[in-house]
């Protein structure tokens, strides 16, 4: 076909899709109706379009704090314990710029929510869609307005008698501390967008330093635990043991030596799991649970047995030498390659009735 | 069972390896003699060659002459005896000498492990696709294996008719499966300052790439007939306790997202977001929300939780970058990485991974020399648009110490950076973003490790 053919059927091709999308998708999904979108649609943008109505009062949000946030947030919400402090780092004079100057000036240890967060309307949505932590969405509007007040109120943004509402949020809004703080002026939007850093590929006598300017501290070599464990036990390299220093001599004889035999993680073995111990072995192969395969099922064999005492050493040496004639032309044969314990476990499993 | 350890090292070469060429050639033409045997003996004791038992080389220090490997020469249980039946695994589970390669928490990084981040073993896994189970894990608030016949699926906002979709809906669409790449824009967050983690799987590993199979949410976005004048942003919702959001423009969402059940040939895996998530391709993980329940059409950013306190880049002024998205050109080694041990001096095929969320990874060079001379690595194909690309290229390590690097450029022209690069212009406070060059240090005794080098 030439290529001119080819693009021709490739247009047709298309039309014929675009004339299939034309028709629509019949009978795929349904209208929402309003109620199943009000109780999915709750996000709150910074412009505050989704925000309920409503209002709540610094004092209710205490209240409704110490009941159920503050067990992980810290009773003033300050608590490094379990997430990152939500209040602190931040200032009155941070509240008149807008820019929270303890982000550029990099004394406070750790960047708190209050640092951070731009808008108001953040911290409603999350509180209403997330928060309690281990039972979102169960805070009543009230509950969210409180809660989200009182945060305020501790970041010292709102004073003790406030009540926030939807009428004053957009006020609000206007004393958050780092309201200035957010850039969308960078080129990691758009995938289309300008890259910040522009590198060159160097390929001969390229620049660079001496020396590595950072390696692996000696505390950190072991805390993620023994490498030698998250590395395959063959192959073109090993897993080095972090356990011990790391080595200083040359590769030799005796290194080559010593990763050849890297230890392998012991396969786990299945204790107490006679089926399982049945498939590994292939018994299942010939011996269905309750039926004949090529030999008799486990049931009947248990049947057979129940009234001898010494069956289970009668079968021990059947399943281990072999045997013929007992079920018929096909003969068992030897298992020697099964060990002893394990055959115990599964004669007594299968004069158990093999469940 | 308990005997698959002890012959699973590599073979080593045979005794006449460790002595001089003439001892080696008497021994092969007049056989051993006490005095040939007394040589070989101090040969291996100079080499400090630790005498493993059933090796080839104990068997020779006993003064037997090698007659070649037991694992050849005694036929082995599985080759004497039967073997399992089909559909014993209904469900097949890797070997079970694949008990290493897992995905691992790095410690002290989060202190709620439903908030939490498990990484990818990449420093044991080949090709491009990540296996579903090794896929790394972040969840805001824990998973959940969520029934598909309850799950549904919503439009709304600026949309002709809101509607409601089962998955039985969604899975009578047209589907489409691609291959990408998906990573956390904090992956790498450690290495922003100093060098601070052991391994590829806690520097890297917030990285898995896999087919995704689902319908385009430019489907869905038509189908619910979107204000096609008006609609700027979407806001993308899970069905999960964070309700995660992320906000995805227009343009994004009408190019390449896919509204996704598939993955790697099965239905997602419930810490992947089953039975729906969303893929968007090239950007960063935390917007491929999952347990994907509600799309809404709207004119304005929404600024939501992890677009406003978090996955927001601290630059050194104080400001914060909000909705950086694009995970830009990055490729890393992953063999031989750090924490890993070479075996031997000789040849190594170096290998690792290199992907853009602008497009087709264009070139990959190869450094030895800690960055000053490079060689141009092969691509193996596919070499796929917003997904992960292996490379290779030879290697021979003499033994000396030696810095290894790997440099990707896309198909945009953008070139990967080095680590001081990045930090000019955005400083050591981002803990998003960090795509710069790793370096691994290989040292003298063959252990790698982690290595800032620029």
């Amino acid at each position: 076909m030439s290529r001119s053919i080819k693009s021709l059927v490739a247009i047709a091709l298309a039309i014929a899709a675009t004339a299939s999308l034309a028709q629509g998708y019949p009978n795929i999904g349904r209208a929402a109706t309003e109620k199943e979108v009000a109780a999915w649609d709750i996000d709150v943008r910074p412009d505050f379009k989704g925000l309920p109505k409503g209002s709540g009062t610094v004092a209710k949000g205490m209240q409704v704090w110490e009941g159920k946030c503050a067990q992980c947030h810290g009773t003033f919400g300050e608590s490094n314990e379990v997430f990152t402090p939500i209040v602190g780092g931040t200032t009155k004079e941070d509240i008149k710029t807008g820019r929270v100057a303890a982000l550029a000036d990099n004394k406070q240890p750790q960047r708190t929510t209050m640092m951070k967060v731009a808008t108001v309307s953040t911290l409603w949505d999350y509180i209403n869609r997330a928060m309690p932590w281990t039972a979102p969405k169960t805070l009543t509007t009230e509950e969210v307005y409180s809660v989200t007040a009182y945060i305020l109120n501790m970041a010292e943004v709102l004073p003790d008698e406030f009540t926030l509402s939807d009428k004053n949020i957009a006020e609000v809004q206007k004393l958050m501390p780092n309201r200035n703080g957010m850039t969308q002026n960078h080129g990691m939007w758009d995938v289309k967008g300008k890259p910040d850093v522009k590198s060159v590929a160097c390929m001969k006598d390229c620049p660079v330093g001496e020396h590595p300017r950072s390696t692996l501290p000696e505390a950190a070599r072991n805390v993620h635990g023994n490498v030698a464990e998250q590395n395959r036990s063959f192959g073109a390299v090993r897993g080095a043991d972090t356990s011990k220093p790391a080595p200083t001599a040359p590769i030799s004889a005796a290194k080559r030596q010593e990763v050849a035999v890297a230890p392998a993680a012991a396969p786990a073995t299945r204790q107490g799991d006679p089926l399982g111990l049945a498939k590994q072995y292939a018994c299942v192969a010939c011996h269905g649970v309750s039926n004949k395969i090529v030999g008799p099922g486990f049931n009947e064999i248990a049947a057979k047995y129940k009234s001898d005492k010494s069956a289970d050493a009668t079968l021990f040496t059947k399943v281990k030498n072999g045997s013929s004639g007992a079920w018929g032309p096909v003969p068992m044969p030897a298992q020697a390659h099964v060990k002893d314990e394990d055959i115990k476990m599964l004669v007594n499993w299968i004069l158990a009735g093999a469940k | 069972m308990s005997n698959d350890t002890k012959t699973r090292g590599r073979i080593l070469r045979a005794p006449e390896n460790f002595v001089d060429r003439s001892l080696a050639h008497d021994i092969t033409t007049l056989g051993l003699n006490e005095e040939r045997r007394g040589f070989l003996r101090k040969g291996f004791l100079a080499a400090g060659a630790a005498l493993a038992s059933g090796s080839a080389l104990a068997q020779a220090a006993k003064g037997t002459a090698f007659e070649g490997d037991p694992n050849i020469l005694k036929l082995p249980e599985h080759a004497t005896t039967l073997g399992k039946p089909v559909a014993t695994n209904a469900y097949g589970m890797p070997s079970k000498f694949e008990t290493n390669l897992l995905r691992r928490e790095s410690p002290g990084l989060t202190r709620v492990s439903a908030a939490s981040v498990s990484f990818t073993p990449l420093q044991g896994l080949f090709g491009i696709i990540t296996p579903s189970g090794l896929h790394f894990e972040r969840h805001h608030q824990g998973w959940y294996d969520i029934d598909p016949a309850t799950h549904r699926f919503m439009i709304n906002g600026l949309v002709k008719n809101p509607k409601v979709y089962t998955m039985d809906d969604l899975m009578r669409l047209p589907s489409v499966s691609r291959m990408h790449f998906i990573e956390c824009g904090a992956n790498t967050a450690m290495e922003w300052g100093n060098v601070a983690v052991p391994t590829v799987q806690y520097s890297h590993g917030m990285l898995s790439c896999s087919e995704f199979t689902g319908v385009p949410l430019s489907v869905l976005l038509e189908d619910a007939g979107y204000d096609k004048k008006n609609a700027k942003f979407i806001l993308a919702e899970g069905g999960d306790g964070s309700g995660m959001t992320r906000t995805i423009s227009i343009e994004r969402a009408l190019d390449d997202v896919i509204v996704a059940w598939g993955m790697n040939g099965e239905m997602l895996r419930p810490e992947n977001g089953y039975p729906l998530r969303l893929v968007v391709p090239g950007v960063q993980g935390v917007s491929w929300v999952k347990w994907l329940r509600r799309i809404e059409v709207g004119d304005k950013p929404y600024a939501t939780k992890d677009e406003a306190i978090h996955y927001i880049d601290a630059m050194p002024d104080g400001m914060y970058r909000q909705y950086t998205s694009i995970q830009e050109c990055k490729s890393v080694i992953t063999t031989p990485s750090s924490g890993q041990t070479l075996l031997d001096k000789g040849f190594y095929n170096i290998t690792g991974l290199a992907w853009s969320g602008r497009g087709k990874v264009k070139r990959v060079d190869v450094s030895v020399d800690g960055g000053r001379n490079w060689r141009t690595a092969r691509l193996e194909t596919p070499v796929l648009s917003k997904c992960l690309t292996r490379f290779n290229i030879d290697w021979v390590w003499d033994g000396s110490p030696v810095v290894l690097q790997s440099r990707a450029i896309d198909e945009t022209g953008y070139v990967q950076p080095k680590i001081n690069e990045l930090r000019a212009v955005r400083g050591t406070k981002s803990i998003y973003h960090n795509n710069a060059i790793q370096s691994w240090k290989v040292a003298e005794s063959g252990e790698v490790s982690n290595v800032q080098v620029y």
